[in-house]
């Protein structure tokens, strides 16, 4: 075992950087993404509800892979079709739009509990001063949920980063892509899996680690 | 009889709403004055907090208008934002901003609102915390204050948009009864200094002491109403009279 680390830990570490990179992109997305569904979702306008649920069930109904395939080799497929033959998705661009959908369908379940989770006298008082209700939520709505949600986006990155390795399938270099191909080259099946293991664990302890120092950290504020 | 009209603040015209097909309130109609302090009372389910809440159209409104300074606030295209800055609201539970300072509770609205510059809006909220005399609480967080404290914070809230009207539900209905008097003085003055107030309470003494008028609800209608000594010490109607009974 020792072995592959000394012979492929450069090749380990990129697509780990790879791995946390798509996370990364598709998390800031998937906020954005949950945000916008999440108030949607509240709202008392049904027409913004409707969007909203079917953006959130149509999601999650289908599987991260699928939707991985679906948006790499299908939907540049039918765009070619179209006329624009040059049309190419790169792997990154796929992966990271599959897993922001995926993710954002997740975080606006989180946001619209979170919301929902805020007295709904918090906003009447805010509307009451004569506040718009964007500015309610943007000032005194949203505040509160985002620290009652602070726990499952944690959660949602941590399922979102192991979400990555799915992605492998399109040939996006992460890490359980590089694992594929070491054991290509020495067949060690049982060192080089156990490797990837450790490593995905390692980060992703660690990661939940700061995240819950930050969690402290936020709930000290709220309690001055 | 132009002088009269100048005079009025509210005036509610056959204003209905329903929840569902719950009626709450069936017909109300009247006119409020600016200087009066009215008091609704009635008992639970008869419609007090629902009605001040049509005010302010924090309820939607079924049928019916209600005209606040000449507004129709019962249309749909009204500017309900730039009405509601002229009508400040106390709630039963506070509703402060648990996420922010005694002094940002109060400064936000005229803030964003652009009322006011930052600087402005500091001093008067350091002005409007002594009246209610907190000026000393104005870095503290609403959670370390007792009952009475915030209540009186939400109430300089309330007042840091300069309203007219002041709409107050069951101020001191979630108050342990030690701090009752501290928010009652504090409304008393609000009333000698002519604030329009609409205040649903159960407070029978602040309403015989301070109320111009005493509104007597039930069934989502007015049932009675008139001066305090009217409505509370000679009251006509056997509905008024069987819930002061229960009551005093």
């Amino acid at each position: 075992m020792l072995g592959i680390i000394q012979n492929y830990w450069g090749m380990l570490l990129l697509s780990l950087g790879q791995t946390l990179l798509l996370t990364l992109l598709s998390l800031i997305f998937a906020f954005v993404i949950g945000l916008v569904f999440g108030i949607m979702n509240v709202t008392k306008v049904r027409v913004l509800n409707f969007i909203a649920t079917v953006y959130v069930d149509g999601i999650r109904g289908v599987p991260l892979i699928v939707l991985a395939y679906f948006t790499y080799f299908g939907v540049p497929m039918f765009i070619r079709s179209l006329g624009f033959s040059g049309f190419r998705l790169t792997a990154l661009t796929a992966g990271t739009i599959a897993l922001s959908m995926n993710a954002g369908a997740y975080m606006a379940e989180i946001f619209r509990a979170g919301i929902q989770s805020v007295d709904k006298g918090q906003m009447e008082a805010a509307r009451s001063l004569g506040l718009g209700y964007g500015k309610a939520m943007q000032k005194v709505v949203l505040p509160q949920a985002i620290r009652t949600m602070i726990p499952s986006i944690i959660n949602q990155f941590i399922i979102s980063l192991k979400d990555t390795s799915i992605l492998s399938v399109i040939g996006f270099p992460e890490l359980t892509k590089a694992g594929n191909i070491i054991v290509a080259v020495n067949f060690d099946v049982f060192g080089v899996w156990a490797i990837v293991a450790l490593i995905y664990m390692v980060v992703i302890v660690t990661l939940s680690r700061i995240a819950k120092v930050i969690e402290r950290k936020v709930n000290v504020g709220n309690e001055r | 009889m132009s002088e009269m009209k100048d005079d009025t603040k509210i005036l509610v015209k056959n204003l209905k709403k329903n929840f569902g097909k719950l009626e709450v309130l069936r017909d109300i109609n009247t006119e409020i004055k600016t200087g009066e302090v009215v008091v609704l009372l009635g008992p639970s389910g008869s419609g007090k907090s629902t009605f001040l809440r049509c005010l302010n159209r924090l309820e939607d409104i079924t049928s019916g208008d209600v005209y606040i300074n000449g507004v129709n606030v019962a249309e749909k295209k009204v500017n309900l934002n730039a009405v509601r800055q002229n009508i400040g609201m106390v709630f039963q539970h506070f509703n402060l901003f648990p996420h922010m300072t005694v002094l940002d509770n109060i400064t936000l609205a005229p803030v964003e609102l652009k009322k006011m510059t930052k600087e402005e809006a500091k001093e008067k909220g350091m002005a409007l915390l002594k009246r209610v005399g907190l000026d000393e609480k104005a870095e503290a967080y609403p959670p370390q204050l007792s009952g009475g404290q915030k209540q009186r914070v939400a109430i300089a809230r309330a007042l840091a948009m300069n309203p007219d009207i002041m709409l107050f539900d069951e101020p001191t209905s979630a108050l342990d009864p030690e701090m009752v008097g501290e928010v009652l003085s504090v409304m008393k003055e609000l009333a000698h200094d002519g604030m329009t107030m609409v205040c649903v309470t159960h407070e029978i003494g602040f309403a015989r002491e301070v109320a111009t008028r005493v509104i007597f609800m039930d069934g989502g209608y007015i049932v009675e109403e008139g001066t305090p000594d009217e409505v509370i010490l000679h009251p006509q109607n056997p509905r008024t009279i069987d819930f002061l009974n229960k009551v005093l």
